[in-house]
């Protein structure tokens, strides 16, 4: 049983190294077919780190240390989060060390040494950049916690695999909370990974830019692992959002192997649908101005508060 | 002194009466498992602060080292002995003395006028707050007159009496600790005090503060109500967003680090007020999981807090700079100071596998549970305190991110940067230290529990259910499943960096080129295009406005000399402290005329008085 458990960690992670830059080439496929452009591969993401690989790297003059360390961090622990987040098997060695809370200081630690190497340099874009991600970061997390507060009500416990296991085992039964909080999550995905209402991955105006603001001074293998850990980030969000909002089909405690067999194109098809929906809000909603983010993710709280109401009052 | 404090915490409470003081009045002194702890964190703390002050005041400050040397050890004297008080004479007495002391380390720069502003307005809140706490006393001895704090323990008052005891020392031990709105002194002192003596006002001297209350609402008054922990609670969380929506607005680095003060207390009285509660409604576990959290932050804080005090005073010593917008790109200069800080900063963002974490993990996990609190309304309301507390969390880290960004990265934003020069060996050990102590709290979280709960069994009056998992597995909720372990979460990311880094150096060539850093095509700019620390917190005064009382001046479009300016003020200040500021000058001015100035006068005042006198007793 420990070396399936073993097993299924390992598998999680590689997967999860694997197919986050294959679910943003999806995202960015599907949003090319809705938006009637003739779509890019949807290998397009790994050529492209790929080819960041082989270039010479290019530093600022007066970058410190820190600069360079950088992208191995934020990398790590987006990898580090992957291994967490039950995606596949419920059963993970990892877990038991860090629950959702960790989680959350894990997402914002990779936020913090983002922002730091961002002003490392001094220019205008980075600490620009930096600041407006610290903003969407602050906004964003108590949405967040209160997303999970909700989900961990239901299953008194903040340990993630603890709460996809009591969603999964039990009968099948509707929460409203959830459907509340899942709007919520929806919201924070998209302003935690730099999605289209808050911010807009391809764009270089100074006007809008977050994320990209923030790597403007970094190239060849240091770009690929930050363009790595950005696809990372979207997958382990989604994952995320799977463990709480539709955990079936993943491979239950005692399951064994061929539920993990089974749990990988399950996983798939989850991810498949998600990017659908990812391209289909990004294509019919414009871009909000800088200063209505609060707006968005007060709602986005809002919408957690209710389910936590809703939780309370009607203990569903 | 912090390794007898260690010895001492699993021993019995050992009383002593040292016969001194006034006639038929002895110094009760007592050491249990509470003051143990608190001596602890005092003694931890100031062997690294004092190293470093040892190398810092050589190099003068105002006052001559050695009289600065004698008030810095009558202040840490003052504070043991609060700790150790056992009486309410001599509670008072140590505690004046530590406030006297500390009034005059902040005003070590006396030739300055706003630092003897600061040091009055500081005197004069720790006094209204003494006064508060005496009257306290004298509600809490009921009748026996008895000052003994084991007279006060034997006292039944009635529940009206014991809240106005309770609310009376919160008043008291929150104008220490900086409990909005009962902060003002604050921001004002702890920047004014040399670089050591803020770290220990803010590390240390707040903590006895918390030490009061802990000490008069668990221990003194035994079985505290549950609507008491609603108080602390609100003004905790109140103090944490107002705080830390201050510092990001501040631009001078130790007035940002005084107002980070105010949000940490917050959070250590947001987990006694939750402590309060559960312990009022009858649940003991949860209880002991949130007087954990305040316990262990109130540590942690010590630790960090010192750090990034004495990190702001090696920049100070070092570039003569107190102004964030006037620094910059300091790591290259200041390699120990910069990295030491580092560690600081990620602790008090709150960052796993740091302390900081710790204690909000566990003040998160007791409001997880705060709905099942058997009061309507209350338990609704609870779980959203922790959102507040994770907005304050997240602030904190928007905050930690400005200070290191604009202080140590960058470009430096004044040529005369280039001549900073790192600081001194005492310096550095003291840095260290501190720092040393961030990292073994945050991966150690089981062993500094373990001896934790030897202070939360005494003042919960309960034992706790024994510790159960391996001992790199924080499990405080064994039937929840919630652990958490650092030491595995820190391996893990390490493990997964090393094999990247290894991958990456292995697999592909190394070859990589120094050039300038893109300009757009502008040609060369200045270091004046990096945010200022205003315009780093200008989407907390755009979003948080409503803190704020702004006064802006904006040029027109044809003015031949553009200047914009903002001022920011604090809306409490202008809206409490002045009127009533205010209304003591009308008073004294209405009574002024009672002061002639002429001995006829005076003469009739003492002879009308003693007929007074004279008719009462007759």
């Amino acid at each position: 049983m420990k070396a399936l458990e073993l097993l299924t960690q390992a598998i999680a992670v590689i997967v999860a190294v694997a197919a986050a830059p294959l679910f943003l080439g999806w995202v960015n496929q599907c949003r090319a077919w809705l938006q009637n452009r003739s779509a890019p591969s949807i290998w397009l993401p790994f050529r492209n780190i790929r080819k960041l690989f082989y270039k010479d790297a290019v530093i600022a003059d007066g970058a410190s240390p820190l600069f360079r360390a950088a992208p191995y961090l934020v990398f790590g622990a987006m990898v580090t989060a992957a291994a967490i987040i039950p995606s596949m098997g419920s059963a993970l060695p990892l877990t038991t060390a860090a629950d959702a809370i960790a989680l959350v200081g894990l997402f914002a630690t990779a936020r913090v040494f983002l922002a730091l190497a961002a002003m490392d340099i001094g220019t205008g874009f980075g600490s620009l950049g930096a600041r407006r991600e610290m903003m969407i970061g602050f906004l964003a997390e108590p949405a967040l916690l209160m997303i999970i507060f909700v989900a961990s009500m239901i299953s008194s416990t903040t340990a993630l695999q603890a709460i996809t296991l009591n969603l999964v085992t039990q009968h099948l039964a509707l929460y409203p909370s959830l459907a509340f909080t899942a709007i919520a999550f929806t919201m924070v995905l998209l302003a935690e990974n730099a999605r289209i209402p808050i911010d807009n991955p391809t764009t270089h105006l100074e006007l809008t830019m977050i994320h990209e603001a923030m790597l403007l001074e970094y190239s060849a293998r240091h770009l690929a692992l930050m363009e790595w850990a950005a696809a990372l980030k979207l997958f382990n969000y989604a994952c995320v959002g799977f463990a709480l909002f539709v955990p079936w089909g993943i491979a239950a405690g005692a399951g064994g192997a061929t539920a993990l067999l089974v749990s990988i194109p399950v996983l798939g098809a989850k991810l498949a649908a998600a990017g659908a929906v990812l391209a289909f809000i990004e294509t019919v909603s414009a871009k909000l101005r800088l200063f209505r983010a609060p707006e968005f993710l007060a709602t986005a709280f809002l919408f957690a508060v209710l389910g936590l109401l809703v939780h309370l009052l009607l203990g569903a | 002194m912090a390794a007898v404090a260690a010895m001492s915490l699993a021993a019995t409470p050992e009383q002593l009466v040292l016969p001194i003081g006034l006639p038929d009045l002895p110094m009760h002194l007592r050491l249990d498992a509470l003051s143990s702890f608190f001596l602890f964190l005092l003694g931890a703390s100031s062997s690294g602060i004092s190293i470093f002050a040892a190398g810092y005041f050589r190099r003068g400050e105002g006052t001559s080292p050695g009289l600065l040397c004698l008030q810095y050890h009558l202040f840490l004297a003052s504070m043991g002995c609060v700790l150790l008080a056992d009486d309410a004479y001599s509670f008072m007495v140590a505690w004046e003395a530590m406030a006297l002391s500390s009034y005059f380390l902040v005003t070590t720069q006396h030739s300055r006028a706003e630092i003897r502003s600061a040091g009055f307005l500081y005197l004069l809140m720790a006094h209204i707050g003494a006064l508060a706490i005496l009257l306290s006393f004298g509600v809490m001895q009921g009748g026996s007159w008895q000052f003994t704090f084991d007279a006060m323990r034997a006292v039944h008052l009635s529940p009206p009496w014991a809240a106005t005891a309770f609310l009376l020392a919160l008043f008291g031990f929150g104008a220490k600790a900086g409990l909005v709105p009962l902060h003002v002194w604050l921001p004002e002192a702890h920047p004014a005090a040399p670089s050591p003596v803020s770290a220990l006002m803010s590390g240390v001297m707040l903590k006895t503060a918390v030490y009061g209350v802990l000490r008069v609402s668990f221990d003194l008054l035994g079985s505290p109500d549950w609507w008491w922990g609603v108080v602390p609670l609100t003004l905790g969380l109140f103090s944490a967003v107002y705080g830390v929506v201050f510092a990001a607005a501040q631009t001078e680095m130790k007035r940002l680090l005084a107002y980070s003060s105010i949000e940490n207390i917050g959070i250590i009285f947001t987990g006694l007020g939750l402590a309060m509660i559960f312990q009022g409604v009858g649940m003991p576990t949860l209880a002991a999981i949130a007087l954990l959290a305040a316990l262990y932050h109130s540590l942690n804080h010590v630790f960090m807090k010192s750090l990034l005090f004495l990190g702001t005073g090696a920049v100070l010593h070092s570039t003569g700079e107190r102004n964030l917008g006037r620094l910059g790109g300091l790591i290259h200069r200041m390699p120990w100071v910069a990295w030491l800080t580092l560690i600081g900063v990620l602790a008090l963002a709150g960052l796993p596998p740091l302390n900081g974490f710790v204690s909000e993990w566990l003040l998160l996990q007791a409001f997880l549970f705060a709905h099942e609190v058997p009061r309507t309304f209350v338990n609704m309301l609870l779980p959203l305190g922790a959102a507040v507390v994770a907005l304050a969390a997240a602030l904190a880290a928007y905050v930690m991110v400005k200070f290191f960004g604009v202080i140590f990265l960058g470009r430096p934003r004044e040529p005369s940067l280039a001549g900073a020069h790192d600081a001194g060996m005492l310096e550095r050990i003291g840095l260290v230290w501190l720092a040393a102590g961030c990292v073994v709290l945050g991966l150690l979280p089981t062993q500094v529990i373990h001896v934790l709960r030897v202070v939360v069994a005494q003042l919960l009056r309960a034992p706790l259910a024994p510790e159960s998992g391996p001992w790199w597995l924080l499990a405080p909720l064994p039937q929840r499943h919630v652990s958490y372990s650092a030491a595995i979460f820190l391996a893990a990311i390490a493990a997964v960096v090393l094999i990247t880094v290894g991958t990456v150096r292995l697999l592909y060539h190394r070859r990589e080129r120094r050039a300038p850093f893109w300009d757009c095509g502008f040609g060369p700019l200045t270091p004046r295009t990096q945010d200022t620390a205003e315009g780093f917190g200008q989407p907390i005064r755009h979003i948080f406005g409503v803190f704020f009382a702004m006064t802006r001046e904006l040029p027109s479009a044809f003015d031949p000399a553009p200047r914009y300016r903002v001022m920011v003020g604090d809306r409490i200040w202008q809206g409490i402290y002045l009127p009533m500021g205010m209304l003591v000058q009308r008073v004294a001015d209405a009574l002024a005329w009672l002061q002639q100035g002429r001995i006829a006068t005076y003469l009739l005042y003492s002879f009308i008085t003693l007929l007074l006198m004279l008719a009462l007793v007759l």
